[in-house]
């Protein structure tokens, strides 16, 4: 057999060359220092969290030396510590002065305690991703498997209908403060830890919106006369709901971004978002016939009470325990609970009625209610705050 | 669920919205823009339940290349001085990302259009996604190549370093001023759609042909989302655009966002693609090259002047002239030689250009060695240190040029350096768009217009300023960029690692003093500015001092 050789030309393609530029190679100033040196960590070692997440965002008190360089029409550039009324130590020194041989010194590390706060479930994108991705997972297959053993066939009629507009209400609230309030803060703290926290929240959030959303879509499909969109009308017009809506819409529309975060999730969601979830949809649903909705809820929850919860309650206990402002920060949360406490107490007062809708009964709605402020309160110990006399509303 | 189709799960998720009855949400920022109520798509569809496993996936990939690198030892292979480069683009880009996350809520209550809104929320968790993804290769990085220094003070260098500073504007002009000029036409229409491109396209092939394969893992991977968030800009743009009062604000903001992005981008990515490569083959394209592909033919020809057929004038001339500074004034080369002659105020090492190197950019850019080449073969010879000083203060032929107080990259196309007194100061500029920028553009009132919203120009812009009348030794230490044993410089003019090759504190002492120009024009009378100025339009190429007046 013969072969005719083609021509050939070799194709420019770049090189590999021997380097030797690895760790170890060669000993010199520096050549075992291979740890991030501009911040201290909270434990004696820095997480890898710490790594991707300390000071991206700089601060002029510390190391920025130039300070910022563009500001909003008030001269007013990056993100200003008076976004919020409440205080960590060091807030009140100026930003360094800079002149012609001022030098570029800061204030040490941290500069003042906003920097302290770390996000305890280290989120970052690894994290997020992953945590995010099987939940939506779990959940498809949750509906699926239901869909294929013609559960939904077991609800009975009234639940159905629970469901389509109760249920389904809900996730309005979740999309609102997912966006509105959460997003919208990611652009409000004077930290990268504050602000990755506050963002991956809003996520959950929206996520959560979403899955209840794409759940009630297949019901649509599943149940003849399931009424896809029955939980618009029940936002805008049944009056069950309008106190919750009127509390959704009074915390996007607080223009302090740590009393936000604080009324939503130290006060909001153990008294309404709790009172809904667990103690209703997920006490309802079993007797009712339905096991699937409580795994979509259950997932909510989840969001809520370990991770949500779990970033706020030390971001609050910072400054509560802050050594040149807590007591100062301390009254300003009690006035802020004064405030939030009435208007969530009425919002979850409001949805009494849902209570006596399904066939087979939750239990009362005062006992829920009870455990709702029992839960509230226990937070509010964790936080040394006093439960205002509103609670008892 | 999963069996539903992405229009019908998309289109489901649009029922998530409300209009408020109670209470409006809170307003933050602000923007001289109108726009009217409008049911513009959301043209990508993303919903989360998908959207999180797809970025999963793209996870495992990324971080299965990065053990892979490990294990496969990458490092015997990476050219130091390409990654010496990533010490200043690694510690620059975190930001930029992650104000591209805090800027979305601008555009929540400045936008009325809640579909769009759901894909800027995507947006703002793409870009934490990107920020930590970046932190994270640094910290790989710094753990596995052979001089972590640079890399492990990387946050604090950036924002105390000049360089630093200039990217920063590549993330600050994201999140203040006008919330629609910050947000969107900065950030997505100009800066994400057009130069992103070179970003983290071009620049992550040339890392590849450096013997470093994950600055590509890592950037495609982030590049793919920002399909998405170009996508968001153009919806939004598409919105603006429908109200002709609009039209004299976008004309405005896609001139001060175009030119700002090439000033800042091109100068940095420029420099890593020409000078801290060594593949040389004559057949890869340069940045100029590059740059004609992605920039001019992508953005401009495909991208921005269809925009004309809405009534639109887009700034033809200024993307003629930036190609007119790339080509024919040398920017790129320019700043990697002022780059290189303030080696000692950085934090990573600039290697030395070499035969090689100077035919390849003969070849790409005829005429290159008459104008850079003596200067390369100067700061070769004055690398390491042997009784002379650094190359800033040795006698090259080369004049220390003055900041440009819009973009804060120094005058370095020296006939192009316009002055003006602004708020009692007076200022150089490297070009008379950086002058419109900071006297004409961000200012109250704009053609005559009351423009409230707009941003403003703060902070210490001049550098120099900072350390005028200071010993160098004392300026490198001030900012910390200084090795473990507390005198040996984290930066250095050549790759050599050989203690006694380095540089040192003890070497600066001898220095004169640093001089801030800003501080030193200011001193000057009127006739002696006026006279400053015009032997400074007459200086260069590659900073040449101004020839002498024939008689």
């Amino acid at each position: 057999m013969t072969t005719t050789a083609e021509p050939t030309t070799e194709r420019s393609v770049p090189k590999p060359v021997f380097t030797d530029a690895e760790a170890g190679a060669k000993v010199f100033p520096d050549s075992e220092a291979r740890r991030y040196n501009y911040f201290k960590p909270a434990k004696r070692k820095q997480s890898h969290y710490e790594d991707v997440t300390v000071e991206v965002q700089p601060d002029p008190r510390h190391y920025l030396s130039q300070g910022w360089l563009y500001g909003f029409a008030d001269g007013k550039g990056g993100y200003p510590l008076e976004w919020t009324a409440l205080r960590a130590w060091g807030s009140d020194r100026p930003v360094p002065e800079r002149f012609a041989g001022s030098g570029g010194q800061g204030y040490e590390w941290p500069a003042h305690g906003w920097h302290e706060f770390r996000d305890p479930n280290e989120e970052w994108e690894l994290t997020l991703y992953r945590y995010n991705s099987n939940v939506v997972r779990q959940l498809n297959q949750n509906i699926e498997a239901a869909r294929q053993a013609k559960a939904f066939d077991q609800w009975n009629r009234n639940w159905v209908q629970f469901v389509a507009q109760h249920v389904g209400a809900w996730m309005h609230v979740d999309h609102g403060l997912g966006l509105y309030l959460f997003a919208n803060a990611n652009r409000r703290a004077p930290t990268n830890m504050h602000n990755n926290a506050i963002s991956v929240n809003s996520m959950h959030r929206i996520r959560a919106a979403q899955d209840l959303a794409l759940y009630n879509l297949t019901l649509s499909e599943e149940i003849e006369g399931f009424d896809g969109s029955a939980h618009i009308e029940t936002w805008n017009s049944d009056p069950a709901w309008q106190g919750v809506r009127e509390a959704a819409e009074q915390l996007t529309a607080t223009w302090d971004w740590c009393e936000a975060i604080f009324a939503a999730n130290i006060v909001f969601e153990p008294l309404v978002g709790e009172l809904f979830r667990s103690n209703l949809v997920q006490q309802a649903a079993p007797s009712n016939g339905d096991f699937i909705t409580p795994t979509l809820i259950g997932a909510e929850e989840y969001d809520f009470a370990e991770r949500d919860l779990r970033y706020t309650k030390p971001m609050f206990q910072l400054l509560v325990n802050d050594k040149q402002f807590g007591a100062e920060n301390k009254k300003l949360l009690q006035q802020w609970l004064e405030t939030w406490v009435p208007r969530c107490i009425h919002a979850a007062r409001t949805l009494q009625p849902l209570w006596s809708q399904p066939d087979a009964k939750p239990p009362r709605f005062e006992d829920g209610l009870d455990r709702a402020k029992s839960r509230f309160s226990a937070i509010l110990s964790e936080l040394e705050l006093t439960a205002p006399k509103e609670l008892g509303q | 669920m999963s069996r539903q189709s992405v229009a019908k799960a998309h289109q489901k998720i649009q029922e998530l919205s409300w209009d408020p009855v109670y209470h409006e949400p809170v307003s933050h920022y602000g923007t001289d823009y109108t726009f009217r109520k409008a049911k513009k798509k959301d043209p990508l569809k993303q919903v989360l339940r998908s959207y999180f496993p797809m970025q999963e996936e793209k996870d495992h990939r990324v971080y299965g290349a990065e053990d892979g690198a490990i294990r496969g030892n990458m490092f015997r292979q990476v050219q130091e001085r390409w990654l010496e480069w990533q010490k200043l683009f690694l510690s620059i880009i975190p930001l930029p990302e992650i104000s591209a996350a805090r800027a979305m809520p601008l555009l929540f209550r400045t936008v009325p259009n809640p579909e769009l809104h759901n894909g800027q929320a995507i947006q703002m968790i793409d870009e934490v996604r990107h920020s930590t993804i970046q932190q994270n290769l640094k910290r790989l990085y710094m753990n596995n190549y052979i001089d972590p220094a640079g890399f492990n003070s990387s946050l604090r260098n950036f924002q105390n370093d000049y360089c630093g500073t200039i990217g920063r504007q590549f993330a600050e002009g994201f999140i203040t001023g006008d919330a629609i000029t910050a947000a969107s036409i900065y950030l997505t229409i100009v800066a994400e759609t057009a130069f992103t491109n070179t970003l983290f396209v071009a620049m992550p092939a040339e890392a590849a042909a450096n013997g470093d394969y994950l600055l590509p893992t890592v950037f495609h991977s982030v590049q793919s989302d920002e399909s998405r968030h170009i996508s968001n800009g153009y919806a939004t743009l598409l919105m603006a655009l429908s109200d002709e009062s609009n039209h004299q604000l976008l004309e405005r903001d896609l001139r001060y966002a175009w030119w700002n992005n090439h000033r800042v981008v091109d100068a940095a990515i420029g420099t890593f693609i020409e000078y801290g490569t060594k593949d040389r083959r004559k057949d890869r394209e340069s940045y100029a090259e590059m740059w004609r592909r992605w920039i001019y033919d992508d953005y401009y020809r495909s991208y921005l002047v269809p925009l004309e057929k809405y009534g639109l004038t887009i700034p033809h001339d200024l993307i003629e002239e930036s190609w007119n500074q790339i080509w024919n004034k040398g920017y790129v080369h320019e700043v990697a030689q002022f780059f290189a002659t303030g080696w000692l105020a950085n934090y990573w090492r600039i290697d030395a250009m070499t035969d090689e190197d100077f035919e390849w950019f003969e070849f790409k850019y005829p005429g290159w060695y008459d104008r850079y080449g003596k200067w390369w073969e100067n700061y070769n010879r004055l690398a390491t240190p042997n009784g002379h000083h650094p190359i800033v203060a040795e006698n090259v032929d080369y004049v220390y040029p003055h900041r440009c107080w819009t973009c804060m990259v120094p005058c370095l196309v020296r006939e192009d350096m316009v002055m003006a007194e602004v708020d009692g100061q007076w200022r150089t500029y490297c070009h008379e768009a950086c002058r419109w920028t900071d006297v004409e553009a961000f200012r109250p009132t704009y053609q005559g217009r009351n423009t409230p919203n707009m941003g403003q120009l703060i902070g210490a812009r001049e550098w120099e300023t900072l350390y005028h009348g200071w010993n160098w030794a004392d300026v490198v230490k001030d900012m910390g960029f200084v090795r473990d044993d507390g005198k040996t410089m984290v930066a250095q003019p050549h790759l050599d690692l050989n203690p006694k090759k380095m540089w040192t504190l003890d070497h600066l002492r001898r220095m004169g003093p640093v001089q801030s120009p800003n501080v030193l024009l200011n001193q000057m009378t009127d006739t002696e500015r006026a006279a400053f100025q015009a032997d400074y339009n007459r200086q260069g190429p590659a900073g040449r001092p101004a020839p002498a007046k024939s008689a």
